[in-house]
């Protein structure tokens, strides 16, 4: 079938228009999730059992072991140098003293680096995963504030330091473009995402507008944003004959692996990238230039190396979110119906990536509208590779729609959620397809009943002493993705223990746990039977933590193994089982062995059928079909996010006082860990909402605060217990009817501040975040 | 890390003796130094750790406070009789930093912490008349939302990042010193100075001049007194604008009053003018705000820090308002 | 010249550079002290010297000749966890668990410093003698320790449970 052989450059985005469409209009029985994965309607199983995760008791311990842990003999320590400038070429460079230095084996700059090819840029291809696509430390040109210029080894950290600290460079400087006025001045062009254009239209949004009995034209603004993960990026390498070996943070091994072979000019599998606990991630921990530099270093010096980036250098050279600023317009007809949804805008990013901040995504199909008119537009500026960072798109975005939508409501004097419901659309309003599952209106009335949604005041009505308080809410939402490249690997024992072998990632967001429960339940065994094994490249599959995919891509990778395991299972049984005769999909995994479906008298045993094939083990390992089904059906997370906040009226200070996420994002499969993952978003939401700002001085390109002291991210003070929710309804089209939820949990939350606030003050704030000279 | 050698003071006589090296410098708690030094904003040749000097908290012949200057900034924060005597310094204490650094930062430490300007931290890649005189200042034309409105200069725009010098300021405390030459006091609000030509004078110690102790004189007004800091987090983050005050009120009007000002100035910014305009006047929110005008006249702010003018003259009559009981 | 880390004496290290941080990670192998800033601005290094919690980023190991230091390896007694882990793996209080360690740490100096009676920020009356560990004042007190998965919601139940509900009880 032509359509599933297309379909990952499909999915890729290589293949447009009449592919997509013709992917929209096959039957559902073509389609992956076309017949809902079994474990839905198993309700008595691990899956949805609060699980405390697996690895806790480690990690308590202070026995998990990060990157930067992997004490390896001979190691040496590695410190970098910084350039100061935006753009031009390194004038002098003056190694002597930091070369003459105690300790010190190695200073390696451009002078002396190893030839080495540019990382493969993020996305370009399967596996390419680098953060930029410069040369590193190949000749005296310098493309941004903060590249890298020179790399110390010494025996010590305290004497490499030292000793990067002693090398001067200077600097001959081109002109540069830092100010994101500038760069527009030069013109800017339509943004590119996954292989499609950020731009939609239909009908005539402008003239809509101009006709709508209501509407509200804003601009909102947000700042770069940088990931923070407390884990400072790090990675342990060694050179083991012809063999890179990498102790990496990484939320993608096997891209990892592949590009850091395209680097060094060698095969992927003579490169080994393990990552068994990662320190957070959020979209950062990828292939940036210090995994390159550290095994470049390694080779030339001939030892291990350890780099582990300071605070200052993590934002020196990995990115982060970059600078939007975004116009939300909407015209209403007198009832509230949207007659056009405009949102443009711009945002900025290096020449040497791939993400325009994708601040309309949310929008595409978020609500119904007469027409639309969408853009991004991209300014480009010398400066760090900006990136993913959790919901990239969705987490600034939806603060400008989803302020929007608010201001449009007070405007109408209608309630923000009834406006929100009178737009909910049928079907997707930009691809035309079927949802596969969307429950935002019970989302939103079960939060609404729950957070007293009822007792809201007027604007500027509620006041406790200094403290004004007022409640807003907003719309969250996260599409459900799985990429290609997944597969797993099963391997069943005749002692009733099983395997799962797979490429993936845990940074905490309790993928191990889940799967675990999940694996279990698809084989019929108990949890301490099962061992789920990933963070490492030299397992099956191709498998990002990224796009909050993994819970479907690991999902479909195991029921295609699984699938293939049942098959085997029942050729072995045999014609003695009492299984004979069934195929596979007369059978479930149960009671540790294999029944009929609908006869579960008809059981063997996994130790039953092995002991009688003599057979220790099954080793089985299968990849799923390509993801047509996210362009068959339209997939989407929902939320909605409610919160409470008072703000100061004396100094304008903001504290979030209560907030409430309702979600619905199909079937649940560990409520403990799942609310985790709704409860950090959140709360990297209330960061984005009132705090953080990577400030990126516009003069020069460098970043004024690379410090956990200057760019405030929320404290426990700043943090209230935050109620979740969920309507646990599992989406038929998806691997266990769950979609992903790591990252919807900080869409929406900038607006439903921002949409407080203005319920407490009167005030609205258009530009993040929302600091309390806004307010004052 | 630049190299150095670490010595251990026993005393205070020891510690100047050490002290002669040009390049030492005195080590407390080392929560601001170490730092600096890792950014190679310090590079001291020879560590002096004082942290053996005077850990006691004494009453003084004249009811006042002795404080060590070795003593925790927990131990000072939590000691009964300044919680009871003189509750804005406790306050102020807790409203800085966090725990741990608190319970390793010393008091003679804190008074000679450094400023938090990003680019006085950006050794690299930015200009600063602090670390390196002559070379000009990129905060002014930069990110300069958290630096200085008032007594700032040309060269410098840089703010006093502690709370506790500003309780301290307000409290007419003395800084007992010591060096080869003999012992002096000063007020602290004769200790900073402001940046004016030459931002990288930071105090009026003389080379290898130790802190040995922080007097408080007796106060009783201060029983009545009050610490409220402002700033982008709930905690754990550096003042915008602090204010530290105690005030005595009689039949409605101003017997005595001090007040002083954090996160405004290169210094702990003691508000003579405001205490001046508000003694003998009526303790009402209106006064209070005309005090707080009187003391952000001369107020120059910089591109971003526009909003500490009004933010200083709301919290300044917030603060004696709350202590004078009388409502905003 | 030597320090005790969790009831064992290890030599000092010779380069005064050396921050009790890095003594710990480099030279004893005891990683689950964490690095997430090395300027004191996250927590995630906290340690216990004398049973007060202290950063030991900022700490330069060579001042801390003779005192005694508690890690998160010495928490749990052998095959048993501390309650506070056990707690802290009841409540989910973490994710990626890089924080975990200071969190672990951190509360437990903090338990101390609150029945000694230490004010916080937000203690209401300097006077008091002794202070109510309610889910503020615990806020509060933990805030310089930075969890950037937002686990804070489950660090605060289970100290919460382990500091507050059982000495109420008692």
């Amino acid at each position: 079938m032509s359509i599933v052989e297309d379909a990952k450059q499909a999915v890729q985005g290589a293949v447009q228009g009449a592919m997509q469409k013709a992917i929209q209009m096959a039957p559902d029985s073509f389609m992956p999730g076309g017949k809902p994965d079994p474990l839905i309607r198993q309700q008595h199983g691990h899956i949805g059992k609060p699980i405390s995760r697996l690895d806790g008791p480690v990690k308590v311990r202070g026995e998990a072991t990060y990157a930067a842990e992997f004490p390896l003999d001979g190691m040496l320590y590695a410190a970098l140098v910084f350039s100061t400038i935006a753009k031009g070429r390194i004038a002098s460079l003056d190694t002597d003293a930091a070369e003459a230095a105690p300790g010190v084996e190695l200073v390696m700059t451009y002078r002396n680096a190893p030839r080495m090819a540019s990382m493969p840029l993020f996305m370009t291809s399967e596996k390419a995963c680098g953060g930029n696509d410069l040369p590193i430390m190949q000749d005296d040109r310098i493309y941004w504030n903060g590249e890298p210029v020179a790399l110390v080894l010494a025996e010590t950290q305290e004497q490499a330091d030292h000793a990067a600290s002693l090398i001067a460079v200077t600097y001959d400087a081109d002109h540069s473009i830092t100010a994101m006025a500038a760069a527009k001045a030069k013109g800017t062009e339509p943004g590119m995402f996954m292989g499609q254009p950020l731009q939609f239209a239909t009908g005539d949004a402008a003239a809509a507008l101009a006709a709508a009995a209501h509407r509200v034209d804003e601009t909102y603004t947000t700042p770069r944003h940088s990931h923070n993960a407390i884990e400072l990026h790090a990675a342990t390498v060694a050179w083991q004959g012809d063999t890179l070996r990498v102790h990496d943070a990484s939320q993608m091994v096997a891209h990892t692996a592949w590009s850091l072979g395209h680097v060094f000019g060698i095969d992927e599998d003579k490169v080994h990238v393990t990552s068994p606990f990662v320190g957070g991630g959020f979209g950062s921990k990828g292939l940036w230039q210090h995994q390159v530099l550290a095994a470049a270093a390694s080779k030339l010096a001939g030892r291990p190396v350890r780099l582990m980036l300071s605070r200052e250098g993590v934002y020196r050279i990995v990115g982060g979110r970059t600078v939007t600023e975004q116009r939300v317009a909407i015209g209403a007809s007198e009832d509230g119906r949207f007659d056009a949804l405009i949102h443009t805008g711009t945002t900025a990013m290096s020449r040497h990536n791939v993400l325009p901040e994708p601040f309309i995504v949310a929008t595409r199909s978020a609500y119904a509208a007469g027409s639309m008119a969408l853009d991004v537009e991209v300014a480009y500026l010398d400066m760090v590779a900006n990136t993913f960072m959790r919901a990239p798109g969705e987490a600034v975005g939806t603060f400008a729609l989803e302020s929007a939508i608010d201001e449009l409501a007070v405007a109408m004097d209608i309630d923000p959620i009834e406006l929100r419901l009178r737009n909910e659309p049928d079907k997707d309003p930009t691809t035309g397809a079927t949802f596969s599952s969307r429950e935002v209106e019970k989302a939103y009335r079960d939060g609404a009943e729950r957070f007293g949604w009822a007792e809201r005041g007027a604007p500027g009505s509620r006041r406790e002493g200094e403290w004004l308080i007022g409640t807003g809410v907003a719309t969250a939402t996260y599409p459900y993705y799985r990429m290609p490249g997944g597969a797993a690997r099963i391997t069943l024992r005749r002692g009733g223990h099983a395997t799962v072998d797979i490429a993936a990632h845990d940074m905490g967001m309790g993928t191990a746990t889940a799967q675990t429960q999940v694996a279990a339940d698809r084989l019929g065994l108990a949890m301490e039977q099962v061992t789920f094994r990933y963070g490492d490249s030299t397992l099956p599959g191709v498998v990002m933590a990224g796009g909050s995919q993994q819970t479907a891509a690991i999902g479909a990778s195991v029921m295609a193994a699984h699938r293939d395991l049942v098959t085997e299972l029942l050729k072995l049984a045999g014609n003695d089982s009492p299984l004979a005769g069934l195929d596979v999909d007369e059978v479930v995994g149960v009671d540790g062995g294999l029944a009929k479906t609908d006869d579960r008298t008809r059981h063997e045993s996994y130790a039953s059928i092995l002991s009688r094939a003599q057979r220790d083990e099954v080793v089985v390992e299968a990849t799923p079909p390509a993801p047509l089904e996210t362009m068959h059906w339209s997939m989407h997370s929902h939320g909605a996010m409610f919160c409470e906040v008072r703000v100061n009226a004396v100094t304008g200070e903001v504290r979030v006082s209560r907030f409430l996420g309702s979600f619905d994002c199909g079937r649940i499969l560990n409520p403990k860990t799942a609310a985790s993952q709704f409860r950090g978003g959140i709360i990297m939401g209330l960061g984005l909402a009132l705090m953080e700002e990577t400030q990126f001085d516009e003069r020069n390109g460098r970043i004024m605060n690379p410090s956990l002291a200057e760019y405030h991210v929320p404290v426990h003070m700043d943090v209230p217990a935050i109620d979740v929710i969920w309507t646990d309804i599992p989406d038929p089209h998806t691997p266990m009817g769950a979609r992903g939820v790591g990252e919807i949990g900080i869409t929406g939350v900038g607006a439903a501040v921002a949409n407080a606030v203005f319920n407490a003050t009167g005030k609205r704030v258009r530009d993040l975040p929302i600091t309390l000279d806004k307010l004052l | 890390m630049t190299p150095f050698t670490f010595t251990r003071a026993v005393d205070a006589s020891d510690a100047l003796t050490r002290a002669s090296d040009v390049g030492a410098r005195y080590f407390g708690g080392g929560t601001n130094l170490v730092d600096l030094m890792r950014e190679t904003v310090e590079q001291p040749t020879t560590l002096i750790d004082v942290t053996g000097l005077s850990t006691t908290i004494a009453e003084t012949t004249d009811g006042g406070l002795m404080i060590g200057a070795a003593v925790t900034n927990t131990a000072l924060a939590e000691h009964r009789a300044v919680r009871t005597h003189y509750p804005v310094l406790s306050r102020a204490i807790v409203a800085g930093a966090s725990a741990q650094i608190r319970n390793m930062a010393t008091v003679g430490g804190n008074l000679l912490q450094r400023t938090r300007c990003t680019y006085f931290y950006d050794v690299e890649g930015s200009r600063c008349n602090k670390r390196q005189p002559g070379q000009g200042c990129d905060a002014i034309g930069g990110f300069n939302r958290i630096h200085a409105i008032l007594g700032a200069s040309p060269s410098c725009v840089a703010t006093h990042p502690s709370d506790m010098c500003v309780a301290l300021a307000a409290l007419d405390a003395l800084v007992h010193l010591s060096s080869v030459s003999g012992t002096r006091t000063l007020p602290l609000t004769e200790l900073h100075r402001l940046p004016g030509e030459h931002p990288a004078i930071e105090t009026m110690l003389e080379p290898g001049e130790l802190i040995t102790a922080i007097e408080l004189p007796a106060m009783p007004m201060a029983a009545r007194s009050a610490y409220r800091k402002v700033r982008d987090r709930a905690s754990y983050a550096f003042a915008l604008v602090s204010v530290a005050a105690a005030l005595e009120v009689e039949d409605g009007r101003v017997k005595d009053v001090r007040l002083a000002l954090g996160g405004v100035a290169h210094k702990p910014w003691r508000a003579f003018r405001a205490e001046a305009a508000l003694r003998g006047g009526p303790a009402t929110v209106a006064a209070f705000t005309a005090a707080a005008q009187v003391e952000l006249a001369d107020a120059q702010p910089l591109r971003d820090n526009g909003f500490k003018v009004e933010l200083a003259k709301r919290t300044i009559a917030a603060v004696l308002a709350d202590l004078a009981g009388v409502s905003a | 010249m030597s320090i005790t880390v969790n009831g064992l004496p290890v030599p000092l290290p010779s380069d005064p550079r050396v921050s009790l941080l890095d003594m710990l990670r480099e030279d004893l192998h005891l990683p689950g002290t964490k690095k997430g800033c090395n300027q004191g601005a996250c927590g995630a290094c906290t340690v216990l010297v004398d049973g007060q919690r202290i950063l030991s980023c900022l700490a330069l190991a060579v001042q801390y000749d003779g005192r005694a230091v508690m890690t998160v390896e010495g928490l749990a007694q052998g095959g048993e966890l501390h309650p506070l882990q056990a707690a802290f793996v009841e409540h989910d209080g973490f994710q990626c668990g890089y924080c975990t360690p200071g969190q672990l740490c951190s509360a437990i100096g903090m338990a101390a410093e609150v029945k000694r009676g230490v004010p916080s920020h937000v203690t209401g009356d300097l006077s008091a003698e002794t202070i109510a560990l309610d889910r503020e004042e615990l806020r509060e007190r933990m805030s310089g320790n930075l969890c950037r998965c937002g686990a804070h919601n489950g660090i605060v139940d289970a100290i919460f449970e382990v500091y507050a509900e059982t000495e109420a009880a008692e």
